[in-house]
């Protein structure tokens, strides 16, 4: 029993400082409450649906940054997408740097663009470890029998 | 051959390009127990609304399933064919037009949404969608979804036809009032 209550603690505390850091917004609480014995999975396959997007869409505007003449309008479409899918599931650091990289587009700023897709890996990148790191952890909790406390 | 009858309840027709946010509504519309279906884009939503084949007889022999649709929900920016287009499409339809349209869409834009409202869309949702709005829908459905069964006379009125026919609804729609509070939370 009380391994189950340190996994669980160790759970909250890792959650709350992804909301603590900006990692996730709540929005991604509106998934989690999605979530019920009949969907028991639905965060889970909703993040990954965002990761398999996400690295489409980077890979997309990795490409675009590479042609010339640069396509604005294009990248744009691109960003747009990956911040509208970052702010359906809470991914809140990933979208800002979308609502930067947008205004460069717009501004036709080939190096704020630049900037903005290295940022984007990176937020990216952060976002997926912190993520996959929280659901080994919540496997953990269910593997000793505990549930998930929601935050 | 006769169409199938279908009892599927209160039936919303989502709209998405985004992957993401098709696993989200659908989700979202299931937890009020509507029966929902899915496409990625506004062509798809007309093939499935049988609005490509106005104009063909839908005969006996190479007829689908006709399944009535009661709410479509919408996102405005998709390629090709917007959120908009689709709503005036099904407002120009005399066998669609009765059929509640909600717009979604990330961007807060007042003439985007008074555009959307003039052309007959009954609410528009701020993305990310939360529960809270799916929520707002129940006003759009009527008395007969709320757990009685379809009767049977019921049921022969939907399917004579040979398109998508929505059944006429009473006051109790309340758009209008929709309409207003979001004129309200827009320009407070």
């Amino acid at each position: 029993m009380d391994v189950i209550i340190q996994l669980q603690r160790q759970l909250s505390d890792y959650t709350n400082s992804l909301y603590r850091e900006g990692f996730l917004d709540d929005q991604f609480k509106q998934l989690q409450q999605l979530q019920d014995e009949s969907n028991p999975d639905f965060v889970v396959e909703v993040v990954y649906l965002f990761f398999e997007d996400s690295e489409r869409l980077i890979s997309e505007l990795a490409k675009t940054l590479s042609q010339q003449p640069m396509d604005f309008k294009k990248m744009d479409a691109h960003v747009h997408q990956l911040k509208g899918s970052s702010s359906s599931i809470g991914a809140q650091r990933v979208q800002k740097v979308c609502i930067a990289f947008r205004n460069y587009c717009e501004e036709q700023n080939i190096d704020g663009c630049l900037k903005c897709l290295q940022l984007l890996r990176n937020e990216y990148t952060l976002v997926k470890n912190r993520l996959e790191t929280m659901f080994k952890m919540e496997k953990q909790v269910l593997g000793a029998g505990g549930s998930i406390p929601l935050n | 051959m006769a169409a199938q009858v279908l009892d599927v309840g209160f039936h919303v027709l989502a709209v998405d390009d985004s992957l993401v946010d098709r696993k989200l509504i659908e989700r979202l519309l299931k937890t009020s127990a509507y029966q929902v279906t899915v496409v990625d884009s506004g062509i798809k939503a007309l093939e499935f609304l049988g609005l490509l084949d106005e104009e063909k007889e839908i005969s006996g022999s190479n007829h689908q399933q006709v399944v009535e649709v009661n709410l479509i929900i919408t996102d405005y920016s998709m390629p090709g064919m917007t959120g908009y287009d689709l709503l005036r499409k099904v407002k120009e339809s005399s066998y669609l037009k009765d059929i509640p349209v909600v717009i979604m869409s990330s961007e807060n834009i007042p003439s985007r949404i008074n555009r959307c409202l003039e052309e007959g869309a009954d609410d528009f949702f701020l993305k990310p969608v939360k529960q809270s709005d799916v929520n707002k829908l129940i006003p759009l459905v009527p008395n007969s979804f709320t757990g009685k069964p379809i009767k049977n006379h019921e049921q022969q009125q939907i399917f004579s036809s040979s398109t998508c026919k929505r059944k006429q609804h009473t006051d109790e729609y309340l758009s209008p009032t929709l309409r207003r509070k979001r004129y309200n939370q827009i320009f407070s």
